[in-house]
């Protein structure tokens, strides 16, 4: 109570922005908008234009064509695309100077310089071959679960999926729920009490232990939602906080109620079968029904977010939420609800987690998948389907990276270094442009 | 004159009605916890805090309290407190401060006394404690100071960890590499300043959401070092990981200082990096809040545009105070290798990062408070690392909790308010 009665001087002075009441709100779509801005200036052109192409005809239809090629080549496809072309150059530069063939033939460069050219190309290759080969199809493998990595990918992409999609919603309001990974936990936690400790007939216990599991993480994304419409609590801070009790809590669930009592290891007991994903390509492939949970879940969120009056209000507090509530709407009401979905879809990945994947509860059950997460909705740029894509992508990336660290010897650590560069590299458009002397697509954009 | 003193009263007194009752409530439920913990639920024997170490000059025998009596001790204070801090709520709208801190003290000693009457050994060395907790407090501190530098100037600063982990293996590399402790700091030093220039131009030049930037920085600070790790440090040369085996930094005593009970061994038997912890705070403290520079990285923070307006490069201010930033978080992570550990592990800075954010937000950006969050948190974590070793009343994760259960309730205004500088996060463009 007292809580929303300090929120109302606050938000009274315009002068003060980091208030209390909205300090990410009207900085996070501002900034956020760096990547978001090329979007919506993109975006709202050009259905506009395809409303004038489907009435006069033909010489609209060519403005819309080319307007068409002019997006995917300076506009933010393009973007993407470089991004990830020079992060992967960034990355098989550093392959290549730590690689010891490299420079030893360095050492007589001058004497041979193709030698050194030769021994940089066959550590780059070698390495993005394996990891190409790792995520798609490997001819070469012994067994068949290797020679075909693509299921791999997609088993890595589900839960990022899921939980790109939490992060993605939360920003379309403004929040920026780093959280994804706590969510995870606790989805997974509740889903596994409900997985390990009941019995219930097949079908049923599946569908119980989504629900808990989506519980659980609404549950822990609601407590960032609450605080921020409450007492203005910035998501970030709590969220990041939340991440870390969250994992404590678990261990120590873990380590006493939930605990496998025939194991000395903090560890769950093993799912029940009945709670189980089934898998979808026999029991040679990991890939389990959890990735049409996370389909199903785009599909939603796409809806959500584009087709529902709760989406427009979401976005339109995301835009600025001031307006938003000038024009009636309850903007602590949106922090709140899209906190508790946006936590619900974390959780469920942590549920496909545990019930597809993992199978055993144990505290590193979300992995890196909860900061994977913020950085597939970056790359996908805060769009269901754009997210849909850039999960599977980072899924590739895992997949093959675990084939590149056993094949070609490059340590599976260079993914992080490749994901985040292209993330960085999306957030900043400017610098690809310069790199690349692209010309900005925005001005034309607009005055189209 | 008078009409416009009338027609301000009201405004004044509205303000004043506004009247947060979460502190007393969060007092009130605290009291209760020690009623039902410290006394019902207490444990009946001694606890034991050992003073002195074998080896120091001056003894002071060790201190045996009763458990019990002082559990009963503690309540009694606490239910006191909060009944004033309830009344103080209702008749004047605030909370004395001395009131909230006086409670916080009693009742952290009544939860110390607790914890250690309940454990198995029931004596614990309070020089060890608190010098094994400045093992997590200085590179805390070193986080909260880098994070003070640049949130100060109005650039959020998620990267901390990143910049103390870049820190750390940089320190070990080149120390070892070179064999010079002193070396191996300066690099750390220069290592986090390059994470910081990532960190300017991404979020002051191309003005990048600064959380994207600080949390992608830290991503791919861990990649780095990983991938690093694994390609340099762990090649054997001789049957020997010649690249991570960093020289030390050599402890300095203090000679009268380090003699002086608890705060000696702790404070004044330390490497030149705990030292420069301490002048850091004091001088960062005194600079932000004495000095003109520390008057215009406020102003910045606060508010640019009046910043700018009155001659202030806003821009150049804040890429200075990020990057004085990372060299300051650099050091805080050389710690862990050249003094803390004797070798670079793959993301060894373990979150500790993510505390010193929390320690600068419980300590509300202020440099002296964020110092003493460091302590606090510091402590916290040591004494959860000692309790897993004697069987405990208390589980070590809750311990592992605290910090950051701490700082939601100071986020969201339960222990005081705990306010960003207005322009923190907003990136300056100007007109």
């Amino acid at each position: 109570m007292s809580g929303t009665d300090k929120n109302v001087p606050a938000e009274q002075t315009p002068g003060t922005p980091g208030a209390p009441g909205n300090p990410g709100a009207p900085s996070i779509p501002g900034a956020t908008g760096t990547p978001g801005a090329t979007g919506a200036a993109g975006k709202p052109t050009a259905p506009s234009a395809q409303g004038n192409a489907d009435k006069p005809g033909k010489p609209e239809k060519e403005s819309s064509a080319s307007q068409v090629v002019r997006e995917i080549m300076s506009g933010s496809a393009m973007i993407s695309v470089l991004a990830v072309v020079v992060a992967l150059v960034i990355g098989g530069i550093l392959i290549a100077i730590t690689d010891t063939r490299v420079t030893t033939a360095f050492g007589y460069f001058f004497g041979d310089p193709m030698a050194t050219l030769k021994a940089i190309w066959a550590s780059i290759s070698e390495a993005y071959g394996a990891l190409w080969r790792g995520a798609t199809y490997d001819p070469g493998a012994r067994t068949w679960q290797g020679r075909l990595g693509i299921f791999e990918t997609l088993t890595f992409a589900t839960p990022l999926i899921l939980s790109g999609l939490s992060v993605t919603l939360a920003f379309r309001v403004g929040l920026f729920n780093i959280g994804a990974k706590g969510q995870i936990i606790l989805g997974a936690t509740f889903a596994g009490v409900v997985g390990f400790m009941i019995e219930l007939p097949p079908g049923i216990h599946l569908l119980a232990v989504m629900v808990a599991g989506a519980i659980g993480g609404a549950l822990w994304g609601g407590i960032a939602g609450f605080l921020k419409a409450k007492t203005g609590a910035h998501e970030v801070i709590v969220t990041i906080m939340l991440n870390y009790i969250a994992v404590s809590l678990v261990l120590y669930l873990l380590k006493n109620q939930l605990r496998d009592p025939s194991s000395s290891n903090p560890i769950s007991p093993r799912m029940h079968e009945t709670a189980m994903f089934p898998l979808l390509l026999g029991p040679n492939y990991r890939l389990h029904a959890g990735l049409i949970v996370a389909i199903l879940a785009v599909i939603v969120v796409s809806w959500l977010l584009n087709r529902s009056t709760l989406g427009f209000e979401y976005r339109a507090i995301g835009a600025n939420p001031r307006a938003a509530r000038t024009a009636g709407m309850l903007v602590s009401r949106g922090y709140i609800t899209v906190m508790l979905i946006s936590g619900a879809l974390a959780g469920l990945a942590g549920v496909t987690q545990l019930a597809g994947t993992e199978k055993i509860l144990d505290a590193d059950i979300a992995g890196s998948i909860g900061f994977d997460a913020i950085t597939v909705a970056l790359l996908g740029r805060s769009k269901p389907w754009g997210t849909f894509f850039a999960a599977i992508l980072f899924g590739a990336f895992k997949a093959g990276g675990t084939s590149m660290a056993i094949n070609a010897n490059v340590s599976i650590d260079i993914v992080a270094v490749v994901q985040s560069l292209i993330v960085l590299f999306i957030a900043a458009p400017p610098l690809i442009r310069s790199i690349f002397r692209i010309k900005e697509a925005r001005s034309e954009g607009v005055s189209a | 004159m008078s009409i416009i003193t009338k027609s301000e009263t009201p405004k004044v007194a509205d303000a004043v009605a506004v009247r947060s009752w979460k502190l007393p409530i969060l007092l009130g439920v605290l009291a209760v916890f020690a009623v039902v913990v410290f006394v019902v639920l207490g444990p009946s024997g001694t606890a034991t805090f050992r003073i002195s170490q074998d080896t120091d000059a001056w003894q002071v025998p060790n201190l045996v309290v009763p458990a019990k009596a002082v559990g009963v001790l503690v309540s009694i204070i606490c239910v006191a407190l909060a009944y004033l801090a309830w009344r103080q709520t209702r008749d004047a709208g605030k909370i004395a401060k001395w009131v909230v801190m006086t409670f916080a003290v009693v009742f952290v000693v009544g939860m110390m006394v607790w914890i250690i009457g309940g454990t198995t050994t029931q004596n614990i060395t309070l020089v060890g404690l608190f010098s094994g907790a400045m093992l997590i407090t200085t590179p805390i501190l070193f986080g909260s100071m880098s994070g003070v530098l640049s949130e100060r100037a109005g650039v959020v600063n998620i990267a901390i960890e990143g910049q103390l982990l870049a820190g750390a293996f940089t320190a070990a590399l080149v120390a070892s590499i070179t064999g010079n402790a002193y070396v191996g700091l300066f690099a750390a030093a220069v290592a986090g300043v390059l994470v910081s220039v990532l960190l300017a131009l991404f979020s002051i030049k191309y003005v990048v959401n600064q959380i994207i930037v600080g949390v992608v920085l830290n991503v791919l600070v861990s990649g780095l070092t990983g991938f690093l790790f694994e390609k340099i440090m762990k090649t054997k040369v001789d049957g020997l990981t010649i690249y991570n085996q960093p020289a030390h930094l050599p402890n300095i005593s203090i000679p009268l200082l380090s003699e002086i009970p608890i705060i000696g061994p702790t404070l004044f038997r330390q490497s030149i990096i705990g030292y420069f912890m301490l002048i850091l705070v004091v001088a960062l403290w005194f600079g932000l809040f004495r000095t003109r520079w520390g008057l215009r990285v406020r102003a910045v923070g606060e508010h640019p545009k009046a910043a700018d307006t009155v001659g202030i490069n806003v821009n150049r201010t804040r890429v200075l105070n990020v990057l004085a930033g990372g060299a300051v978080a650099g050091i805080g992570g050389a710690y862990f290798t050249l003094v803390a550990v004797s070798s670079f592990s793959k993301d060894m800075t373990g979150g500790l990062g993510f505390i010193a954010l929390a320690a600068l937000i419980f300590g509300r950006w202020n440099p002296i408070g964020a110092a003493l969050a460091a302590l606090l948190f510091g402590v916290a974590g040591n004494l959860q690392s000692i309790l897993s070793l004697a069987g405990t009343p208390i589980d070590g994760q809750f311990l592992a909790m605290l910090p950051y259960a701490l700082t939601i309730l100071a986020v969201s205004g339960f222990v005081g308010r705990a306010l960003a500088p207005a322009a923190d996060g907003e990136p300056y463009i100007k007109e």
